[in-house]
């Protein structure tokens, strides 16, 4: 207790003497960054939990891609359930002579039977909440497609071959809760209307449901006794595994940005260890002092990190209070993606955040401050013995203890966490080696040019290590922006050059076989002929040398969504141009061919599958087996309709076919697009160019958010900066001095900080560009494959940036030695 | 017929400090009043805390006073702002530290060469390495501060406040960090460079052996100045 006061009392007289500062604020922002995530995330979160329940708008739902079939029906019939209908697929509508792709709903009398369903009279008017969804002969819709559109309530949308008056706008539905990713707006009309659109037709990619609810024994009841007559296609979803993609999503995305705020913490860090150095350096006098007077050795490290315990409380609390202000702006970019509005962040992310801000000061900032037990009292006597020499790596070991232990915290995922380290320490040393070289290079520089530019670069040179670790920490600052503003626009540039200009621009689904060859001459008579039509067969892998399939078992998330997935199954005599055969043998046509399987190269690699393994589908609810003949690579980029697996003609005979193809429309040509659906109302026509803006839309938002986390990056940057020239502080007074004394006019002095801070800076921006680039170069090249143009802009703006946004930080913080009163020198002690 | 008189190169009119401290305000130096000579050597000397410093900074330029004021090589420092000052000691005046003062960063040579650059000098690096030479360290020009002894620096420090011809040299204790012998030889040094090139000195110290070179000595006591003895 009585040391606490004493620390209380040196926490004031430390903080009102200017000793305390940087290491506050580079707590502030650490603490900030990872609340500011923290927040968010639970805001998500809440809604996530909130509408667990409502999430079904039922409490269990079978899942399939062919009607569900009766025999399901009749056991919750038996069971005494509550029974309602929902079925879900894409189509264009059109009003006037606009289109538009939406995802239409049709549901029965009953839904919803959990949760509620909202609707407004007109855009933005009061909300109601309906009982039942619409009557038949009505389209609700949400206000999206009003909007796009250009319409209000009252106007006919044509869906498929009928038009239905708009009556009210659709404002909430549970069922669609926090849905991420929406593409296209929602259609809501009567299940009973369904027939009169001709939309849904044999082999039409619909998605049905069936929705149950009632008392909890009576769900269970249903739950066990439907499970011997599910069939392949057909999935039992309960409000435990809602929506699993959406919980993927989100822990991923709370995985991404949480290990994103730990870049700033990590930054952070090095600004509070140079802080505390700092820090410790200068209490060497009062410590010997204390130890003169009696004070043990431990007590002295007791004060110390009490002291130092009392600050990041405090400081840890105002970065809280940043972080929570901070979250509503990333809720403002990221929120609206997610439907319903978002609660009010509960209070639980501050504990971790207020942690992590203590964690890292005793991580990085203990060290010198414990040694400080070891100063001798014999410094009151003689200044120069009794303090230490610093350099002594080992110290930071507790440090990089910690980043790990936070890093594998933040990701909840040892592998993960194991990744982002070596990348970020493989990173760093790459960094650390080029800044190195380009510190030692200032050297050479400096007898070529004038007095100020050579006393700045005199300094970045001397101070190399301290030049280095501002470079590192600024670079990466400005690197994360660079790549994310940059080479983000660059790399979708590159994409888009790699697609040629009058690549396929629609695609056509759902197209019945009595309609291939009117659709064929109806876009040849437009002159915009189809790049072929292919048939397309729906069925879910079940076995695999009769081995069933497992999802699950794959560690790769893409072969996992392979498998899980329905494929697309097609059928040809000859491979498409664009694909090449490029192991085993295509059959031979001359003869009727057995059944077997050509794979893309792709999917075969991931799933595991070579020529020759069996595999086994279940195709609207009949199996059938062929082995694996071909491996093909296919050329995706030419926007031609593409198949994983390809089957000889006739092995599909038996089974229902839609058609698909794909064809260039230009923009200017939209009245084609209003006959097609006028005439093929059954056809679904996607947009890609629509699909495209949409998808960048989101893309846009997403990044801006991750941008807004790496400002904190950008920002703990700075602070090492900061607290980088604070250490020297003492010295540039005294060399301010100097100057002056021995006839430096103000212009000198300023134009030499400049010189050396704008050198920082344009280092701290050339190695910026260097890394963005190089990322770019890597995800284009390697993941993307398409080649990444090395953008002269990068070098030139990261230059220009991090050479006038140094120069004007250091020079501010720097301003007083301009100040320093020339006759300092004379006071100053040797 | 009246004798000659040179115009006095420094000249101190009443001349001033106070600060202010907790106990209320503190005079430094009170009603100084000095005037030296262009070519004399003059050694302030008192016990620490007498003001000794003070006044060499108020005397340069380096400081303001309080009340009083200061001509130097016929300039009324008053009259200058800041820039106006450092102008004014690029050209004219010379400094000597106790503790050397040379700038870390940067090697001998560039030591030297930075007042010459402040003044505008046209072949700075030569003339640096011509007064290195004189003080005998032309070998060491590339070596920074902390690779040279005290002597050493002390001898940079020199050469530094001679590179360019000052009318004035002011000396704040430039034996004071060195041992006896070392002191020695960078005393016989200032002196020598003194004599060769007409400066007028100015210098501080405790060092009664050192004061007794120059030709007149003044004691400061309590910011006051209470005896002056010269050479006969």
């Amino acid at each position: 207790m009585r040391d606490l006061k004493v620390a209380l009392r040196a926490l004031r007289r430390d903080w009102s003497g200017g000793e305390l500062g940087v290491l506050a604020l580079a707590l502030v922002v650490s603490v900030a960054s990872v609340a500011s995530v923290g927040f968010f995330t639970d805001r998500i979160q809440t809604v996530m939990d909130r509408q667990a329940a409502e999430l079904l708008a039922a409490d269990l739902v079978v899942l399939s891609s062919e009607p569900v079939g009766s025999a399901i029906r009749a056991r919750a019939e038996e069971a005494g359930l509550d029974i309602g209908d929902s079925w879900t697929f894409r189509s264009v509508v059109l009003a006037g002579n606009k289109t538009q792709l939406t995802e239409v709903k049709a549901v029965s009398g009953g839904y919803p039977l959990r949760g509620q369903l909202r609707t407004a009279p007109e855009l933005f008017a009061a909300e109601r909440i309906e009982p039942a969804g619409p009557p038949a002969g009505e389209v609700w819709v949400e206000s999206g497609l009003l909007q796009t559109l250009g319409i209000e309530v009252g106007t006919g949308l044509q869906v498929g071959a009928r038009m239905f008056p708009i009556t009210r706008v659709l404002t909430y539905e549970p069922d669609r809760g926090g849905e991420v990713f929406n593409i296209a707006p929602r259609v809501l009309m009567n299940l009973k209307d369904v027939p009169a659109t001709e939309l849904v037709q044999p082999g039409s990619r619909v998605r049905y449901r069936l929705m149950v609810a009632g008392g909890v024994d009576a769900v269970q009841v249903f739950r066990t006794s439907v499970a011997d007559v599910l069939s392949q296609s057909e999935q039992l979803q309960g409000l435990d595994d809602a929506r699993p993609e959406l919980r993927v999503a989100l822990d991923r995305a709370r995985q991404f940005l949480g290990l994103a705020a730990m870049v700033s913490v990590v930054v952070a860090g090095v600004a509070i260890a140079l802080a505390a150095r700092r820090f410790a350096r200068r209490h060497w006098d009062a410590v010997a002092v204390m130890r003169c007077f009696g004070a043990t050795q431990n007590r002295v490290a007791r004060l110390y990190v009490l002291e130092m315990l009392l600050l990041g409380l405090l400081a840890g609390l105002v970065g809280v209070v940043i972080g929570f202000v901070a979250q509503s702006v990333l809720a403002g970019v990221l929120g609206n993606l997610v439907q319903g509005s978002l609660p009010s962040p509960s209070l639980k992310p501050a504990l971790p955040a207020l942690i992590v801000g203590l964690l890292t000061l005793l991580g990085f900032g203990l060290p010198p401050i414990l040694r400080l037990r070891t100063v001798s009292p014999v410094r009151v006597l003689r200044k120069d013995v009794g303090g230490w020499r610093d350099g002594s790596v080992w110290l930071y070991l507790l440090a990089v203890g910690l980043v790990s232990a936070l890093m594998v915290w933040q990701a909840q995922d040892l592998k993960l966490a194991g990744i982002v380290l070596g990348g970020a320490a493989a990173t760093l040393v790459l960094l650390t080696a080029v800044a190195w070289l380009m510190v030692r290079l200032m050297r050479r520089l400096r007898s070529r040019v004038g007095i100020a530019w050579r006393f700045g670069l005199a300094n970045i040179a001397r101070r190399q290590g301290s030049s280095v670790v501002q470079v590192v920490a600024l670079g990466l600052g400005i690197m994360v922006l660079l790549a994310l503003g940059l080479v983000r626009s660059d790399l979708l540039a590159s994409w888009q050059n790699s697609v040629p200009e009058d690549a396929p621009n629609h695609f056509l689904i759902n197209i019945q076989p009595e309609e291939v060859e009117p659709l064929r001459a109806f876009l040849a008579e437009r002159g915009a002929p189809a790049e072929g039509l292919y048939p397309m067969i729906r069925g879910r892998l079940t076995t695999l040398d009769g081995t069933p399939v497992d999802p699950e078992s794959y560690d790769n998330p893409r072969a996992e969504r392979l498998a899980q997935r329905e494929w697309n199954l097609s059928w040809a005599a000859e491979p498409q141009s664009d694909n090449k055969v490029v192991d085993g043998r295509w059959w031979d046509t001359s003869v009727p061919a057995e059944p077997q399987i050509s794979l893309e190269t792709g999917i075969a690699e991931a799933l595991g599958i070579g020529l020759g393994d069996r595999m086994r589908f279940m195709v609207a609810g009949s199996p059938i087996e062929v082995p694996v003949t071909s491996l093909r690579t296919v050329n995706w980029d030419t926007f031609r309709p593409n198949f994983f697996a390809v089957l000889p003609p006739g092995s599909l005979d038996d089974f229902p076919a839609t058609w698909i193809t794909s064809f260039h429309l230009p923009k200017s040509e939209s009245a084609t697009l209003i006959d097609l659906v006028r005439n093929f109302p059954a056809v679904t026509v996607i947009d890609v160019d629509a699909v495209m803006t949409k998808v960048r839309e989101i893309i846009d938002r997403v990044v801006t958010a991750v941008e807004y986390v790496f400002a904190f990056t950008l920002v703990a940057g700075l602070v090492v900066l900061y607290a980088a020239v604070q250490a020297t502080r003492d010295e540039r007074l005294f060399e301010g001095a100097v100057l002056r004394t021995l006839g430096g006019r103000r212009k000198i002095v300023v134009r030499s900080l400049l010189a050396e801070f704008a050198t920082l800076g344009a280092l701290a921006g050339l190695l910026a560009a260097f890394g963005a680039s190089l990322l770019g170069y890597g995800l284009g090249e390697h993941l993307f494959g398409f080649g990444y143009r090395f953008d002269p802009l990068l070098w030139v703006l990261g230059t220009t940036l991090g050479a006038g946004g140094v120069g004007l930080a250091g020079w501010l913080v720097t301003r007083t030695v301009l100040d320093s009163p020339p006759a300092l020198v004379l006071r100053r002690e040797g | 017929m009246t004798q000659f008189q040179p115009m006095p190169i420094v000249q101190a009119e009443q001349l001033g400090k106070r600060v202010n401290s907790p106990d209320g305000e503190l005079i430094i130096l009170d009603s100084v009043e000095l005037s030296v000579a262009q070519g004399e050597s003059v050694a302030i000397v008192g016990a620490s805390g007498s003001g000794k410093s003070t006044l060499l900074g108020l005397l340069a330029g380096l400081d303001r006073p309080s009340e009083g004021r200061v001509h130097l090589c016929g300039v009324d420092l008053g009259s200058l702002d800041e820039d106006g000052l450092a102008g004014l000691r690029a050209e004219r005046v010379g400094f000597v530290f106790q503790s050397f003062q040379l700038l870390p960063s940067l090697t001998a040579l560039e030591n030297v060469m930075l007042p010459l650059e402040m003044a505008e000098h046209t072949d700075v690096a030569a003339t640096a390495t011509e007064v290195l030479d004189r003080v005998g360290l032309a070998e060491r020009a590339r070596h920074y501060p902390n690779q040279l002894s005290g002597g050493e620096q002390q001898r940079v420090a020199i050469a530094r406040a001679f590179a360019t011809g000052p009318e004035v040299l002011f000396a704040d204790e430039p034996t004071g960090n060195l041992d006896r012998r070392t002191g020695q030889r960078v005393i016989e040094l200032l002196f020598s460079l003194n004599r060769e090139r007409g400066t007028t000195l100015i210098l501080v110290t405790h060092d009664v052996g050192l004061a007794k070179l120059c030709s007149r000595r003044l004691e400061l006591e309590d910011g006051r100045l209470s005896l002056e003895s010269v050479d006969a």
